[in-house]
């Protein structure tokens, strides 16, 4: 299987069968708190997929000649949290100065995105992940990719959920059941949809 | 008087994920059985005193528009402490929890206690906090955790509980089950909070 088979079945494993969000869970905050509304969700998933791809890209230089050179995989956390920090702040600041434009979509959403354990999680993942020979570990273009498509993973089940929020807000549900515990019941219900991804072998 | 106020607002009346909803991820993901949800309760408990009682002794030297980074490190370097000490001790919850044991650093919990009650206040008074916020969470961490484990596995704390022709609903340990369950338990608080 040549490479682009490969990242074939890397966007399929991270979008639908080990979606971050439905059979990973994680980044349930922003799922749960910014589904309420289509566009403010696609901001958010937008923000995501941008700085999950960084985040993936700095963490593998990090983790790769800084932490294993020198024996020090047990600061992983520390090193990792720290660096996705500093660079949601640069992000942050870049976007403000050269697009201005970017920036009042994402901003809101940008500061948000440090404490997303999806963030720090592919981060963590991508250091123990291995191609589908089972043998070949990540190497940077790969780690880059899956935080990509992880992030991916992530926006569709956010703008899925959205898409479902928006309408249930006019169905009579009982007063108990309105808010969290239906978008609870419901992100449940996806997740037995996406269910049935696992069943078919690619 | 004040001090058992603030061990106590945790676990019922501030509750972190019944009635804050902050931490969501563990919440559904560790508490497949209730050893899983009773280790990542107190590892998380533990954190969060500790990270209580040094961010609020450091409170008066940190400056204000550096405290998130400087309370992110503080959190992070005794999440690592934990992470080591579990590996060493027991590795089979450690293994068991996986990722989520250096995700601790991202609970909103811990950092969002720093923010709101460490950073402010004296460090008796935070660990009185910490221990009821820890309580709490832990607390409904286990009851999450023993419906699933009761409905999924037939077993609580690894004990068969149910009787011996009960067919056990595998779906309730697997992802949808923690969604469902969840949402259900939370309807139930909010119809208590309604009849008072």
């Amino acid at each position: 299987m040549g490479y682009l088979g490969e990242i074939f079945v890397m966007a399929m494993t991270a979008i639908f069968i080990q979606n971050f969000v439905l059979s990973r869970f994680l980044g349930l905050c922003p799922y749960l708190g910014v589904s309420k509304k289509l566009d403010s969700a696609l901001g958010m998933g937008l923000a995501v997929i941008f700085v999950m791809t960084l985040a993936s890209s700095f963490t593998f230089l990090i983790n790769r000649y800084l932490l294993m050179p020198y024996n020090m995989e047990y600061l992983q956390t520390i090193a990792f949290i720290l660096t996705i920090a500093a660079l949601v702040q640069f992000v942050e600041m870049v976007i403000q100065k050269y697009a201005p434009a970017l920036y009042s979509a994402l901003g809101v959403y940008l500061p948000l995105i440090t404490t997303n354990c999806a963030v720090l999680g592919v981060a963590i993942l991508n250091t123990s992940m291995f191609r589908s020979d089972g043998i070949t570990p990540y190497n940077f273009l790969d780690s880059t990719l899956n935080g990509f498509f992880s992030g991916v993973g992530f926006t569709v089940v956010l703008l899925a959920m959205a898409g479902i929020r928006m309408r249930i807000e006019k169905a009579e549900i009982p007063k108990s059941m309105q808010g969290m515990p239906i978008a609870l019941i419901l992100a449940g219900i996806m997740a037995l949809a996406f269910y049935g991804f696992i069943g078919f072998k690619i | 008087m004040s001090f058992l106020k603030e061990l106590t607002k945790g676990i019922i009346k501030e509750n972190p994920i019944f009635v804050i909803v902050l931490g969501m991820c563990p919440t559904l993901a560790v508490t497949t059985s209730v050893v899983n949800a009773l280790g990542m309760g107190l590892a998380a408990t533990f954190v969060l005193i500790c990270s209580n009682i040094m961010i609020s002794l450091i409170k008066d030297i940190t400056p204000a528009s550096i405290r998130i980074p400087v309370y992110i490190v503080v959190i992070a370097a005794f999440v690592s402490i934990v992470d080591m000490i579990m590996e060493a001790y027991l590795p089979g919850l450690h293994k068991s929890l996986g990722l989520f044991i250096p995700l601790i650093v991202v609970n909103c919990i811990i950092l969002g206690r720093a923010e709101a009650f460490a950073g402010k206040n004296t460090v008796l008074m935070s660990i009185a906090d910490a221990i009821g916020m820890g309580l709490g969470f832990t607390l409904s961490l286990t009851i999450v955790g023993t419906i699933r484990e009761i409905l999924g596995a037939g077993t609580w704390l690894n004990i068969r509980v149910t009787p011996a022709g009960y067919d056990p609903m595998l779906i309730a340990i697997l992802a949808p089950g923690a969604f469902i369950t969840l949402g259900f338990l939370m309807a139930v608080m909010n119809m208590i909070k309604e009849r008072k």
